[in-house]
């Protein structure tokens, strides 16, 4: 029973107070022609395949805010745990906190136990807590990750969907990558051809669609370690700042100084000794 | 005084709000910040997802159990069960901050982070009730 003098702390999570105010705020600014600020989504274009000796994860670095480019060196490949890396693409917060969440589970996980996570279980905890939220959180991830049961490639879509494929491509360019790849991939490839297949499909994605673009990074994971090469290939279209906008110094000109100094007298010392043992 | 009568005339701590923004802290129209009420309002759940949360870690307990049952008997959930409430029952005082340690221990919520501890932390909670009122209303003197 709530009483009008009893404070009901609400519960931690979610808090679901400000739905009915936005919704009504939604309406006013649209009839006053101004629009709510779009999320950051990473329109994009991400791919991964297993190789023999690992998996290599490739994505491109631009994110897209509207059809304004936000940031053109975005890192999409998200560190999960040594051995698993995790591509995003959907709303960069979401990806971003999604992959950060599960990966301080993971190392809570490796520190109780004191091994290395196994990808299956970062795809279980990804599934439980995306399907938890209906689809609310925006994230299309690809896992890929080196374990004692061998390289895994997997793909968790926002609904909490896994597939488990040899190979994969997300996001908006995902259908230019995957011609790419459906084309050229053979199982049990080398590294350095299953590195040129990856470019290729990202590459391919960034020709052929707007919200993916810039540079190509490349994660390659494998037994003895894992290989993180930001940028892989450079875009072509860099624009060359023309000059410096820094300014040197002088430019702004002192009218006056004034100059108080602060006379500090010791007044007491104390000294405590640590026991270092 | 009888420390063990009291503590059984304790209230379960289980808050029954309205849906939605209209019901504030207090358990009153909140009309400041959430404007008039409406009856739609208080009925209708806001958010898709405001259902499902409200009773989630509920349904969740629930499933555990029942299926803990069907597997090992029912003297399984009946212990899990009795240790709970037993853990329930250290807390501090109404209006202070309890840590809930014991608790989270048994729930396995020591070993894992999720929404529920990044945000709207109720040790974060910037309101705090009248500490007289609040020992009264969980003792049932109100």
């Amino acid at each position: 029973m709530a009483l009008s003098n009893v404070l009901e702390i609400p519960t931690s999570g979610f808090n679901f107070e400000n739905v009915a105010r936005n919704v009504a705020l939604e309406g006013l600014l649209e009839g006053g022609h101004t629009k709510t600020p779009k999320p950051m989504k990473t329109g994009t274009t991400i791919a991964g395949l297993v190789c023999k000796e690992g998996v290599v994860l490739g994505a491109d670095t631009r994110a897209t805010s509207g059809e304004v480019v936000a940031d053109k060196m975005c890192a999409k490949i998200h560190y999960i745990s040594p051995n698993i890396y995790c591509c995003g693409a959907g709303t960069a917060a979401d990806t971003e906190k999604t992959t950060d969440l599960l990966s301080s589970n993971l190392t809570i996980f490796s520190m109780d136990s004191g091994r290395n996570p196994r990808v299956v279980m970062a795809v279980n905890i990804l599934q439980d807590m995306l399907f938890r939220y209906r689809g609310q959180i925006g994230a299309s991830l690809i896992l890929g990750g080196v374990d004692c049961n061998g390289n895994h490639l997997y793909t968790v879509g926002p609904y909490g969907s896994i597939d488990n494929v040899p190979y994969l491509a997300m996001g908006s360019g995902d259908l230019a990558a995957l011609g790419i790849l459906e084309d050229r991939f053979k199982p049990n490839m080398e590294m350095e051809e299953a590195k040129e297949l990856v470019r290729d499909a990202i590459h391919s994605g960034i020709m052929s669609d707007l919200g993916s673009g810039n540079n190509i990074d490349i994660c390659v994971i494998t037994k003895q370690g894992v290989d993180y090469i930001r940028p892989y290939q450079e875009s072509e279209y860099k624009d060359k700042r023309q000059k410096r906008y820094k300014y040197g110094p002088g430019t702004t000109s002192i009218l006056t100084e004034k100059i108080i100094p602060l006379e500090l007298e010791v007044v007491q010392e104390t000294v405590q000794r640590m026991d270092t043992a | 005084m009888n420390t063990r009568g009291l503590r059984s005339q304790l209230k379960d701590s289980v808050p029954v709000t309205g849906m939605g923004p209209q019901v504030g802290a207090y358990g009153v129209q909140d009309t400041l910040r959430s404007g008039f009420s409406s009856v739609k309002n208080e009925l209708l759940p806001s958010h898709a997802l405001e259902l499902s949360e409200k009773n989630f870690q509920l349904n969740q307990d629930k499933m555990n159990f029942s299926t803990l049952r069907n597997i090992q008997g029912l003297h399984a959930p009946l212990k899990l069960q009795m240790e709970y409430r037993a853990a329930r029952q250290i807390q501090r005082l109404p209006f202070l901050q309890s840590s809930h340690l014991a608790l989270d221990t048994l729930k396995g919520n020591d070993e894992s982070i999720s929404f529920e501890d990044i945000l709207n932390d109720p040790a974060q909670s910037e309101m705090m009730g009248e500490p007289h009122i609040m020992v009264e209303y969980k003792l049932g003197m109100m």
